[in-house]
């Protein structure tokens, strides 16, 4: 790419120039950066709680209010922006009324490429996921992404048995994903076939993280119960 | 230096859409040319992207080119086009983040894309700003043109639809190899060579026309 003539004479420029030109450039990129982030962050911010907020509504049918909350060796901490708390994060959905409609929560699995991260909702009043949405995956188009599209695979979530164990430590029958067309009970996940690891990625976070979450969520349920309007009620508990 | 051609015409723009294409003639920045093509929105956003960064990059550099050592460069046009490479990710994050999972970290890797560091060295840095802007603008737009050449043909083959519009209906199987690795790879194959025909037959034709007039 360089031309013979400028290989040939380089013309002695003072190590000086050079590093006021590259601090130069460098402050000047710096400046850019800091001045774009600066401008975009607040933008940036408001679409991802957007994009959360429409995930979880997606999850739990029927909700329009969302508050946030941690679970953690305190209990249930309701947390926001500007206070924040250590632990594993929940979405709890709402109505209009303010009757708890459910309770969302991430999960994630080794797919086929790469690891599957999903949201599902969980109906108390069912003991049942009422909805799973896949937030970010790498798999096979045409084929492992058939799990955010097949309505068949989708319906497995419309009402997925997640009941606790009598002693309430774990589910009473832990959820898997079975081979397409072979769901005989309501704690099983009809595979896609052509996207078999795929589908069993799904069923196992959802298997992974209801079996450590749910036992520790429900003994706070009656807490979560409150209408959201007054969610700051809850906090003198843990100060 | 040797004495700048200062006049802009029409080649000054229209290389870059044609005669020297990045993608089609140059075989420049094939990475995300392959990458990110699998749908017609991600190819213009890609492209849109490389514009913005080819555009701003080469009209910093022009402005900048008596100051810049020699010696220096090419670590100076790397850190001009990271900035606006940065800018570009922060800028698409806050326009649809649904877009930005899409592209992954394909923007990030526009500071790699050796056609904007190429403009950099061999235009933008020996030309006034002015004809540096033209030429990246035709640049980028035939940066653009190619990659929505190769995102719609896959983007209809692979998923049956154009811009998520469907196209086809139901009965519609898609031919889902488009959309992967492969499917880049065929399609920049074909389009090289309609291309390079079209080429050829207007050369012989030139030769023709030539040969009848003398």
């Amino acid at each position: 790419m360089s031309t013979p003539e400028a290989q040939a004479l380089p013309p002695a420029t003072p190590a000086a120039k050079m590093i006021r030109t590259l601090m130069g450039i460098a402050m000047l990129s710096g400046f850019l950066v800091v001045l774009t982030y600066q401008l975009t962050k607040p933008i940036i911010a408001e679409n991802q709680r957007r994009a959360i907020e429409a995930a979880v509504f997606e999850v739990i049918p029927n909700s329009g209010i969302r508050r946030d909350f941690v679970i953690n060796d305190q209990g249930l901490t309701p947390v926001t922006e500007e206070n924040p708390a250590e632990g594993i994060l929940i979405y709890a959905g709402y109505n209009q009324q303010g009757e708890l409609k459910g309770i969302a929560a991430k999960a994630a699995a080794q797919g086929y490429a790469d690891m599957i991260h999903i949201l599902y909702g969980y109906d108390p009043s069912c003991e049942c996921i009422r909805g799973m949405k896949v937030l970010k995956l790498a798999e096979t188009p045409g084929l492992g992404d058939k799990i955010i599209t097949d309505a068949n695979f989708v319906a497995n979530f419309e009402a997925l048995d997640a009941r606790l164990s009598a002693d309430g430590t774990t589910l009473a029958n832990e959820i898997v994903t079975v081979k397409a067309g072979s769901k005989q009970n309501p704690w099983e996940i009809d595979a896609i076939s052509g996207a078999t690891i795929s589908s069993k990625a799904v069923g196992k976070a959802i298997n992974q993280s209801a079996k450590q979450l749910l036992p520790d969520l429900l003994p706070h349920l009656q807490q979560l119960k409150q209408p959201p309007e007054l969610p700051q009620q809850n906090e003198v508990a843990d100060d | 230096m040797t004495k700048e051609n200062t006049t802009i015409t029409w080649d000054t723009f229209s290389e870059g859409l044609w005669r020297e294409n990045p993608v089609f003639v140059m075989l420049l920045g094939m990475c995300p040319v392959l990458a990110v093509t699998n749908s017609a929105i991600n190819a213009l956003a890609m492209g849109l992207a490389t514009t913005f960064v080819l555009l701003a990059s080469g009209t910093l550099i022009s402005l900048l080119r008596h100051n810049i050592p020699k010696q220096v460069r090419i670590a100076t046009y790397i850190v001009i086009i990271a900035t606006f490479v940065t800018i570009v990710d922060y800028a698409i994050q806050a326009i649809s983040l649904d877009l930005y999972n899409a592209l992954g970290a394909f923007i990030q890797l526009i500071v790699v894309n050796c056609m904007i560091l190429g403009r950099a060295e061999a235009y933008a840095s020996r030309n006034r700003p002015l004809k540096a802007v033209v030429n990246g603008i035709g640049m980028g737009i035939g940066f653009t043109f190619a990659l929505l050449c190769l995102g719609v043909v896959r983007e209809i083959l692979g998923a049956g639809t154009l811009f998520g519009v469907d196209l086809f209906g139901p009965r519609f199987e898609p031919w889902v190899v488009m959309l992967l690795p492969p499917g880049g790879f065929l399609v920049l194959g074909a389009w090289l060579l309609l291309f390079e025909w079209i080429k050829q037959r207007k050369e012989r034709a030139d030769l023709e026309t030539a040969a009848e007039t003398r």
